[in-house]
């Protein structure tokens, strides 16, 4: 257990101080709230404004779409199609990086294969205002695992909704909306806001795909802490890159509190 | 994941088989059919949205620069500047990983089991926490506070792959132990004069071999997909090194290699989500008995 203690501050409790830590510290030594000021304007508020609609947009369209696509799979009555997508979205959640990027580039960039197809339909990305190598673009991208993380999440709470709700709801003559509006979706609902601040928090956090996609171009809040650790500092600023990294934790500590509470409420329905 | 590598993502291997949701049975046969084509759309699409970049991929990794149909870009590969380089560092960082995640997690995941249960929720708090504070903050910190001389080593990769590999390593083999009855079997051995080591090698390891190999594909695919802290640590692995290639001489390299890592990804969780499989399906066997 001891080593365990050990490597575990080491690895995680030294830097998580160290970030907090550094982010209250001038340049020149002392302790200052400059850093942290800093952070709250321009820029790099900007970049934390931008983070968070991405966070919430690749929160709410994958997590709609998802619980769609995982109850289409669900009530399906073929075997082999609900194995091969339980198989699947366990693999395609795991996947980001920078293989996506490249991936998608030869998809959606500049000569890429749908960019093509699309075309001769008549269709110009450009005009439509999709740019693979901008917020949109990124959207898109993360869209291939959060999609499948969804839909991993969300399954076993549709297999929660018991069919003699619905059949109780029928025998009183509700019809399917009412059905979904007064039971199917309360009940689901604590599940999917989960499943939602997960993928609110992944999208917030990560990093590898948009930097290489947009060649560390975009304002996303981890964007600018790699920039600042690759050195592309304004002289007289080097601690900032920890404050950004200190309210990153933030945020994501607030996100984590929320869904830790919505999962206790959701596991209510799930016995 | 993110991957690996990427985006954190724990919760996958989980129980996703459960029952279909009962399909109704009073309903009237005009909407039934509505109901199937409104899946057969969603089903579509999403398969259009999930395949056409797969194919895109491969289409390009099989292309020459000339755009003809053609394993060049596999064949050049291993002989592109840089390239070798960076897999043996790859493979180096991976191995060292490996070994001392091994080495660490599984005495503190069966020492927690067998003698103090207690603290399993500690664990599970802590084992979640790499996912909770994202790789580009630990980088941030780890480049602020660690001495010169460990940022000088490549090994600080592996040293924080172990933690990033936790969330995933843990939950294996804590899957792993549960399935088992570990003091039992830990008992009949010390009762046949098997000393504690004799008990780990001989008797719960065996026992745990799915779970270790699963975690093992896991950290495997961590490491060989992780960008953010390696470029950020200024060391050329894969993924950096795929990055970094110059695109101006030939691109299609670019897109084969991530193919490769792509598929080779799958093939590793497929193997991980089947032995997952097999595991819930003999503990499901022990618990019917």
């Amino acid at each position: 257990m001891a080593p365990f203690v050990i490597y575990s501050f080491l690895g995680l409790g030294i830097p998580a101080l160290a970030v907090i830590y550094e982010a209250f510290r001038g340049d020149s030594g002392g302790w200052t709230l400059s850093n942290v000021n800093e952070i709250v304007h321009g820029v790099f508020l900007t970049g934390f404004e931008n983070s968070l609609k991405l966070g919430l947009l690749s929160a709410l369209i994958p997590g709609v779409l998802g619980v769609f696509l995982a109850y289409a799979i669900q009530t399906s009555k073929s075997n082999t199609l609900r194995r091969l997508s339980a198989t699947a979205s366990g693999v395609l959640a795991n996947f980001g990086g920078i293989n996506l990027t490249f991936i998608f580039i030869a998809t959606l960039g500049s000569t890429g294969v749908l960019t093509y197809w699309l075309q001769d339909l008549g269709i110009k990305l450009t005009s439509i205002g999709f740019n693979l190598y901008s917020f949109s673009g990124v959207l898109v991208v993360y869209m291939y695992f959060q999609l499948p993380l969804m839909v991993l999440v969300i399954t076993p709470a549709l297999g929660g909704l018991r069919a003699n709700w619905r059949e109780a709801a029928e025998n009183m003559g509700a019809s399917s909306w009412r059905y979904w509006l007064h039971v199917g979706v309360p009940v689901l609902l604590p599940s999917i806001l989960g499943g939602m601040l997960l993928l609110f928090g992944s999208a917030f956090a990560a990093y590898a795909t948009a930097e290489t996609l947009t060649l560390g171009l975009i304002a996303l809040s981890p964007i600018q802490i790699g920039n600042f650790l690759n050195g592309n500092v304004i002289a007289g600023q080097t601690h900032v890159g920890y404050a950004i990294a200190f309210g990153m934790l933030i945020i994501l500590a607030i996100t984590m509190i929320v869904y830790s509470l919505v999962r206790k409420r959701a596991s209510k329905w799930l016995q | 994941m993110a991957p690996i590598g990427g985006p954190g993502s724990l919760f996958e291997f989980e129980a996703v088989e459960s029952e279909p949701v009962a399909e109704f049975s009073s309903g009237a046969p005009t909407r039934r059919r509505r109901i199937r084509w409104w899946r057969l759309v969603v089903l579509v699409l999403a398969g259009v949205y999930f395949l056409i970049p797969i194919y895109a991929g491969l289409k390009f990794s099989f292309e020459n620069v000339a755009g003809h149909l053609s394993d060049q870009a596999f064949r050049d590969l291993p002989s592109a500047p840089g390239f070798t380089a960076a897999l043996t560092l790859s493979l180096k960082l991976a191995l060292a990983t490996v070994v001392i995640s091994t080495v660490l997690m599984v005495p503190t995941s069966i020492y927690v089991h067998v003698r103090v249960p207690q603290l399993r929720r500690l664990l599970d708090v802590v084992t979640v926490l790499p996912i909770v504070i994202p790789p580009i903050v630990l980088i941030v910190g780890v480049l602020g506070a660690f001495p010169q001389w460990a940022k000088a080593s490549p090994y600080l990769l592996s040293f924080m792959y172990v933690i990033l590999a936790m969330p995933f390593v843990y939950r294996s083999l804590d899957a792993g132990l549960g399935a088992i009855d570990l003091k039992t079997l830990a008992e009949a051995s010390r009762s046949l004069g098997g000393n504690w080591f004799k008990t780990l090698w001989r008797v719960i390891l065996p026992n745990i071999r799915p779970a270790l190999l699963s975690a093992t594909v896991l950290t495997l695919a961590l490491v060989f997909g992780e960008y953010t802290m390696a470029s950020l640590d200024l060391w050329t692995t894969i993924p950096v090194w795929i990055v970094q290639f110059n695109t101006s001489s030939n691109g299609h390299i670019q897109v084969a290699a991530s193919m490769l890592g792509l598929v080779g990804t799958w093939i590793l969780l497929v193997l991980v989500v089947s032995l997952d499989r097999s595991q819930s399906r003999r503990s499901r066997r022990k618990l019917g008995a």
